[in-house]
């Protein structure tokens, strides 16, 4: 089946679940308790600005009606404005969004460079000592709650041995430095769970393929168990995981929530827990919209990825 | 020779019971300490008025930010509430934000997974299609964003984070359903006369338990770490009542002074977490029908 088939195959499959997505993200503010006017505006606010809010977001229409103009303005790449600083919700997530990919995208390095090692050693050490501490240590990564061990490193490399900064974000730019020290914490907390599940998937992969006929035959040939590993059995162990690291890329996007939060870092989870402290549910929408459709996105990566990595599909 | 042995063979394998499932995860050393952890969590949990050497909530300015002694085995918090006692009664909202959550996704996922799983079509389709959005959503983004909109208390809290478990749950009743109504057994049941009901009920839910079991667990971990990280937030437990995210809110702000008032609500969660998925593993390997007798 050619490329351009098969990814227009997935993008039809998506479109019943963007529509979906769109509704549950709509009926979000219908969850809102008594008048969503009021609430919206604020309890103390006078009648002329619940009307006002009415108005504005038609909330005196059906919902059905309601939902057909936010859509119509979603499409149009309106989400809307910030009540707390009036600027446009999507200016907000263009300016906060490079920033979460940028620690995402260090998180998935810690990810990889611990995950995919450990995966490979304990598989070819299986039932050693070696495959019982690599899985403990995958499930204690899988098993930490991320904030706190978030607040353990600054208590130890920013408080007491003041190796990193405790928190905060310079923008590459302006000090590349000081951006690469500032985010070294947030990645590797972050970096941590998903670097436990890289490991198990790494792990149940190599075992997979350590089995398979053609690596028996490798070693029959007398090819060194260096090359048979990271040559035969590696190379097609990591299809699964690549795909696999693109679901997780996702999950790390909007997983930062908590992590941005302790390390003061100025990006997407930051902007959605200030959205809800703020009662600014026009950002929270924004960012749950924002964070659903880049997750549905890097899933259909993941499907062509996997799609161009695995030579039976293409043939099928 | 060999096929007399085979033959000789075969009834003695045919006739071997496998142990229960309780045996076989009574057999992982790293199961049963999981199971003693989890066990003393809930004893703790219950027992919290029992266990607390002092009242949780009861403030006391001459003992603010005191560190571990006899009096006080943890130490105290910012405004001199004793820790241990806080971490003993913060297992409540713990073992609540485990159980609740996991309660209401397995109240609404066991029947609606059955009639898709069972029935197909149209409903199934719909089911599934918004499962899919759900699952499109990632799981904390859900939680805050629904305890956001339905305000911030424990209660909300466990609602928010039962709703975001239910797609996985869905998917599992649903998938482990349908593949069942495909087997023989089924398939003479209902060449017997056995109605779509009773076939449901009688023959296929017995058979979605194991694997919901498994996922039970596992969410429940989730489920914890998702409670203390709302209540870390702001938006689960209420103070002054405690809870493990909530304690550790506070204990931010005093690193540098009291640095036990963080350590001590994280290891707790940690540890409980560990164990609820080192149990999920455990009963996933145990429930195998492939695994070793």
């Amino acid at each position: 089946m050619p490329l351009v088939l098969y990814v227009l195959q997935r993008v039809v499959v998506l479109v019943p679940t963007l529509f979906f997505v769109s509704v549950l993200i709509f009926s979000l503010q219908k969850l809102l308790p008594g008048d969503a006017a009021i609430a919206l505006a604020g309890e103390e606010s006078d009648p002329g600005v619940v009307a006002g809010i009415r108005a504005k977001y038609h909330l005196d229409r059906p919902v059905v009606v309601q939902y057909g103009i936010w859509m119509g303005r979603v499409l149009r790449g309106d989400l809307g404005e910030s009540l707390r600083n009036k600027i446009p919700v999507t200016e907000l997530l263009a300016s906060k969004l490079p920033v979460t990919v940028e620690l995402a995208v260090g998180s998935m390095l810690v990810a990889l460079l611990l995950g995919i090692p450990t995966g490979v050693l304990s598989a070819v050490r299986r039932g050693t000592t070696v495959d019982v501490a690599a899985n403990a240590v995958a499930l204690s990564g899988l098993s930490v709650p991320h904030f706190w061990l978030g607040i353990m490193l600054i208590l130890l490399f920013a408080v007491r041995l003041g190796w990193l900064p405790a928190s905060g974000y310079v923008p590459p730019w302006e000090d590349l430095g000081r951006n690469l020290t500032t985010l070294l914490m947030p990645s590797f907390v972050l970096g941590t769970g998903v670097a436990g599940v890289m490991m198990r998937h790494t792990r149940g992969a190599m075992l997979q393929v350590l089995g398979a006929d053609y690596v028996r035959t490798a070693r029959a040939k007398s090819v060194p168990e260096r090359l048979v590993v990271l040559k035969h059995a590696l190379r097609n162990a990591l299809i699964p995981v690549i795909t696999l690291g693109a679901i997780e890329f996702g999950r790390l996007l909007s997983g930062a929530v908590l992590t941005e939060q302790i390390f003061a870092i100025p990006g997407f989870g930051k902007m959605l827990v200030d959205g809800v402290f703020n009662r600014d549910y026009a950002v929270v929408q924004g960012v749950v919209l924002v964070s659903a459709a880049l997750y549905v996105l890097l899933n259909l990566v993941a499907d062509v990825l996997y799609f161009l990595a695995n030579p039976r599909l293409r043939s099928a | 020779m060999t096929d007399t042995g085979a033959v000789l063979t075969l009834p003695t394998v045919a006739t071997t019971r496998r142990p229960s499932v309780l045996r076989r995860l009574l057999r992982r050393p790293p199961a049963v300490i999981a199971l003693a952890m989890v066990a003393a969590f809930v004893v703790i949990a219950v027992a919290a008025p029992y266990v607390a050497p002092h009242d949780p909530i009861k403030m006391n300015y001459l003992a603010v930010r005191k560190a571990p002694s006899d009096v006080y085995r943890l130490g105290t918090d910012e405004v001199g509430r004793d820790v241990l006692s806080r971490l003993v009664w913060g297992a409540r909202a713990s073992l609540l934000a485990g159980v609740v959550p996991v309660t209401i996704a397995l109240v609404v996922s066991i029947p609606l997974g059955l009639l898709s799983g069972c029935t197909g079509g149209w409903l199934d389709g719909l089911i599934m299609r918004i499962t899919d959005a759900m699952l499109a959503i990632p799981f904390l983004i859900v939680a805050i964003a629904l305890a956001a909109f339905l305000g911030p208390s424990l209660t909300n809290a466990m609602i928010a984070i039962g709703i975001a478990a239910l797609p996985t749950f869905l998917r599992l009743a649903r998938g482990t359903a349908m593949a069942i109504t495909t087997e023989e057994y089924i398939e003479a049941a209902r060449s017997l006369g056995c109605s779509r009901v009773r076939l449901a009920l009688r023959h296929v839910l017995p058979n979605i338990v194991p694997p919901l079991l498994i996922q039970s667990s596992l969410t429940a971990a989730a489920a914890i770490i998702a409670e203390a990280s709302l209540s870390f937030l702001g938006l689960g437990q209420q103070p002054p009542a405690p809870s493990w995210g909530s304690m550790l809110n506070a204990a931010q702000r005093y690193l540098v002074q009291a640095p036990w008032i963080a350590i001590y609500p994280g290891l707790m969660i940690f540890g409980v977490v560990m164990s609820l998925n080192v149990l999920g593993d455990a009963l996933r390997d145990a429930l195998d029908p492939r695994g070793a007798p």
